[in-house]
C-alpha cells in the first residue's frame, strides 16, 4: 500500500463584498465601508499632511515625487489609448520653457504663466505629435524618444531661450508651502480625475482604441482625433508639472528635456502597474524618495532606475498595485489536496 | 564637389549606424534600443584591450567585435526571452538596458580627450580640390563591403535564408524546423556585431564619449523611420537623404542647423508616406 503524502495548496476566495463587477460593491456594515474607504482615503490624507511634517530637503522631495507622479500619470493616460511614449520629457520641457520664457522676457507672474504653460504645452504637444499619432507601438515610441533630444540639441546649438546657460532668477511662488500644496493637490486632482475619466464612456473609447483600433474605426469614431485629444490632455498635465518645477526652482535650463524625465515615469508605471493610474502614483511615490536617498551614488542613479525597470518588467509584470489589490480583495488559506 | 564627397561619407556613416538596428528589427522584430549603447561599449572594450591589456589594435578591434556579439547573444537569452512576444516590454527592456549601460560608462568616467582609438592609416589624398583622409575612405569602403556581404549572406547561406524565413513568416519558419529563439538570438548577435564594426571604423575619426551612444541611436532611428524599417534599400536611401541633407544644411544655412534635418525629414516622410519611403504594405498596417 502506497502511503499517500499529504499535499497542500493555497485556496483563494474573493471577499463577499464584490457584486458582479470590480467597481460595484455590496456594503453591509461599517467594517465593509472602512474596508473600501481606507485604502483610498489614507494615502490622500497622508499626502496632504506630509508637507506640513516634512521640512527642508525632504519637503522638496515631496514636490519632486508629485512632479514625477504627474508625469507618470500623463504617461499612463496616453498608454491607455495605445500610445506608448518614451519622451515624457517633451511635455515637461515644453511646459517649463513656456512658463520660463513668459516669466523671464515678459515678467508675467506665476499665477498666469502656470495655466498658460499648461494649456500651451498641451496644444503644442498635440500639434507636434499630431502627424505622428497614426503610428503605433514601437514607431510612436521611437518618435517620442527622439523629439525631446532633438529639441534639446536645437536649443543647445542655436542658443535660443538662454541656450546652454538657461534662464536664471525667475519669480518664485509666494512661499514654499504654496508650491508644495500646488504640486500635491494638482497630483491628487489629476489622479482622481483620470480615474473617473477612464471609467466613463470617453475613457471606454480610449481603452477600446488600445485594444482594437479597427473595431473602433468601424464604429465611425475618428480614432486619430481621440488620440490627439489624449495627447493634449497628457501634454497639459506634463506641462503643468514642468511649469511648476520651473517656478519652484526659479531656473529654466535644457535639463528639462533630459532623459531622466522620460525614463522615470516609465519606470514608475512599470513598477506600480499600468492602466489604473493608482499604480503610476504608487510607483512614483516609491521611486522618487528611493532615488533621493541614492543621491550619494551620483551618476549611478540612472543605471539603478534602469535596473529597477528591467527587474520589475521581468519579475512582476503586472506591477505592485495590481498585486496588492489582488491580495487585498482575496482571502487566502491553505487547504489539503484531496 | 566637396558637398558630394562629404555628403557621401556622412551618408555611409549613417548607414553604418543603422544597418545593425534595421537588420535585427527586420529579422526578429526586436527594436533594439540598446544599439547605441552596444556601439559605444565596443569602442571602450577596444580601448581597454588596446591600452590596458596591451594588445595590438587590429586584434583588439576584432576581439571587441566578437565580445559585443556575444553580449548581444546573451542579452537575448538572459533578458529578452522572458518578455518575448510583447513588443513594448521588449522595447522598454532594451531601452532600459541601453540607458543603464550608457550611464554606467559615464559613471566610470569614460569621456574626455584620453579616450580615442588610433587611425588605421594616416595621410590622405586629394580628389580635385577636396582633401580627404584615408580613414574616411576606409569607412566608405567598409560600408560598401558590409552591404555587399549582407546581401550575399541573407541570399546564399543557410543561416541567412533562415533569417529571411523568420522575417517573412515566423510560424511557417517554425514548421520547417527553424528555431525561433535561436534565430532571434543570432539576429541580436549579428546586430550587435554590426554596431561594433561600425564603431571600430568610425570611432577613430573622433573622441569617444558615452553620450555618442544616444546620438547613434537617434540617427539610426531617424534613418530607419525615413527609409522604412525592414527594407535594406530603404535604409540606404534614407541614410543618403539625411546624410546629404545635413551636409547641405551645414553648407548653405549653418552648421548648427544640421540637427533640424533628421527631424524635418521624419516629419515630411510621415506626412507624405507613413510607412517610410520603401516600406511595404504589410508594414503600413502595423504602423498606422
Amino acid at each position: 500500500m502506497v502511503e499517500a503524502t499529504v499535499q497542500y495548496r493555497r485556496k483563494r476566495l474573493d471577499r463577499g463584498i464584490k457584486a458582479r463587477t470590480d467597481t460595484i460593491f455590496v456594503i453591509a456594515s461599517k467594517r465593509d465601508t472602512l474596508y473600501l474607504l481606507l485604502p483610498r482615503v489614507l494615502p490622500v490624507i497622508a499626502l496632504l499632511i506630509l508637507p506640513l511634517v516634512l521640512k527642508g530637503y525632504w519637503g522638496k522631495v515631496v514636490v519632486f515625487a508629485c512632479m514625477y507622479g504627474l508625469l507618470a500619470l500623463s504617461w499612463d493616460f496616453m498608454a491607455c489609448c495605445g500610445l506608448f511614449s518614451l519622451g515624457q520629457a517633451l511635455f515637461f520641457g515644453m511646459g517649463a520653457y513656456i512658463a520660463g520664457t513668459l516669466n523671464y522676457y515678459f515678467h508675467i507672474p506665476p499665477i498666469i504663466t502656470v495655466p498658460v504653460a499648461t494649456l500651451g504645452s498641451g496644444l503644442l504637444c498635440a500639434a507636434l505629435l499630431g502627424p505622428v499619432v497614426r503610428l503605433k507601438g514601437v514607431y510612436f515610441a521611437m518618435i517620442t524618444l527622439m523629439l525631446p533630444l532633438l529639441l534639446k540639441k536645437m536649443i543647445d546649438t542655436t542658443g535660443i531661450f538662454g541656450g546652454t546657460h538657461g534662464l536664471p532668477s525667475l519669480s518664485p511662488f509666494p512661499s514654499e508651502l504654496v508650491a508644495t500644496y500646488l504640486a500635491v493637490v494638482g497630483f491628487l486632482a489629476c489622479l482622481f480625475i483620470f480615474r473617473r475619466v477612464i471609467n466613463s464612456d470617453y475613457g471606454l473609447v480610449l481603452r477600446a482604441i488600445r485594444d482594437d483600433d479597427r473595431a473602433v474605426m468601424s464604429g465611425a469614431i475618428n480614432i486619430y482625433w481621440r488620440k490627439i485629444q489624449a495627447v493634449f490632455i497628457s501634454g497639459a498635465v506634463g506641462g503643468f508639472a514642468g511649469a511648476l518645477m520651473t517656478h519652484h526652482f526659479q531656473f529654466l535650463g535644457m535639463s528639462t528635456f533630459a532623459l531622466d524625465y522620460s525614463i522615470l515615469p516609465v519606470a514608475a508605471v512599470a513598477l506600480g502597474g499600468q492602466g489604473t493610474f493608482a499604480g503610476a502614483a504608487i510607483g512614483s511615490l516609491i521611486l522618487v524618495p528611493l532615488s533621493e536617498s541614492l543621491r550619494a551614488l551620483g551618476g549611478l542613479r540612472m543605471a539603478i532606475y534602469c535596473g529597477i525597470l528591467i527587474v520589475s518588467i521581468i519579475g512582476l509584470p503586472e506591477g505592485i498595485f495590481h498585486y496588492m489589490a489582488r491580495k487585498y480583495h482575496q482571502f487566502e488559506k491553505v487547504v489539503e489536496v484531496k | 564637389m566637396s558637398l558630394l564627397i562629404y555628403g557621401l561619407i556622412n551618408s555611409v556613416i549613417l548607414a553604418l549606424y543603422t544597418v545593425g538596428f534595421s537588420l535585427c528589427y527586420g529579422i526578429s522584430g526586436i527594436a533594439n534600443f540598446s544599439h547605441g549603447a552596444l556601439y559605444i561599449l565596443s569602442g571602450f572594450t577596444a580601448w581597454n584591450l588596446l591600452n590596458l591589456a596591451g594588445l595590438p589594435f587590429y586584434l583588439s578591434a576584432v576581439l571587441s567585435v566578437i565580445i559585443t556579439a556575444i553580449l548581444g547573444f546573451l542579452f537575448y537569452w538572459v533578458l529578452l526571452l522572458r518578455v518575448r512576444g510583447t513588443p513594448l516590454a521588449e522595447l522598454i527592456v532594451t531601452f532600459a538596458a541601453g540607458m543603464g549601460l550608457l550611464e554606467l560608462l559615464t559613471w566610470k568616467g569614460f569621456y574626455g580627450m584620453r579616450y580615442s582609438l588610433p587611425l588605421y592609416m594616416k595621410g590622405g589624398i586629394e580628389i580635385g580640390p577636396v582633401a580627404i583622409d584615408y580613414q574616411r575612405l576606409f569607412v566608405v569602403g567598409t560600408g560598401v563591403a558590409l552591404v555587399v556581404f549582407l546581401w550575399f549572406f541573407v541570399h546564399h547561406t543557410r543561416v541567412g535564408l533562415a533569417f529571411r524565413a523568420m522575417a517573412q513568416n515566423e510560424r511557417t519558419a517554425l514548421s520547417v524546423g527553424i528555431e525561433s529563439d535561436w534565430i532571434g538570438s543570432l539576429s541580436m548577435a549579428l546586430g550587435a556585431a554590426l554596431a561594433a564594426i561600425a564603431a571600430m571604423v568610425i570611432l577613430p575619426l573622433g573622441m569617444m564619449e558615452s553620450s555618442i551612444g544616444l546620438e547613434v541611436l537617434i540617427y539610426a532611428l531617424a534613418v530607419a523611420i525615413v527609409g522604412g524599417l525592414e527594407s535594406t534599400l530603404g535604409m540606404i536611401v534614407g541614410s543618403f537623404i539625411i546624410g546629404f541633407g545635413q551636409i547641405a544644411a551645414a553648407r548653405y544655412i549653418g552648421a548648427k542647423w544640421m540637427i533640424i534635418v533628421p527631424l524635418a525629414a521624419i516629419v515630411l516622410v510621415l506626412v507624405i508616406k507613413p510607412s517610410g519611403i520603401f516600406g511595404k504594405f504589410k508594414e503600413l498596417e502595423e504602423r498606422v
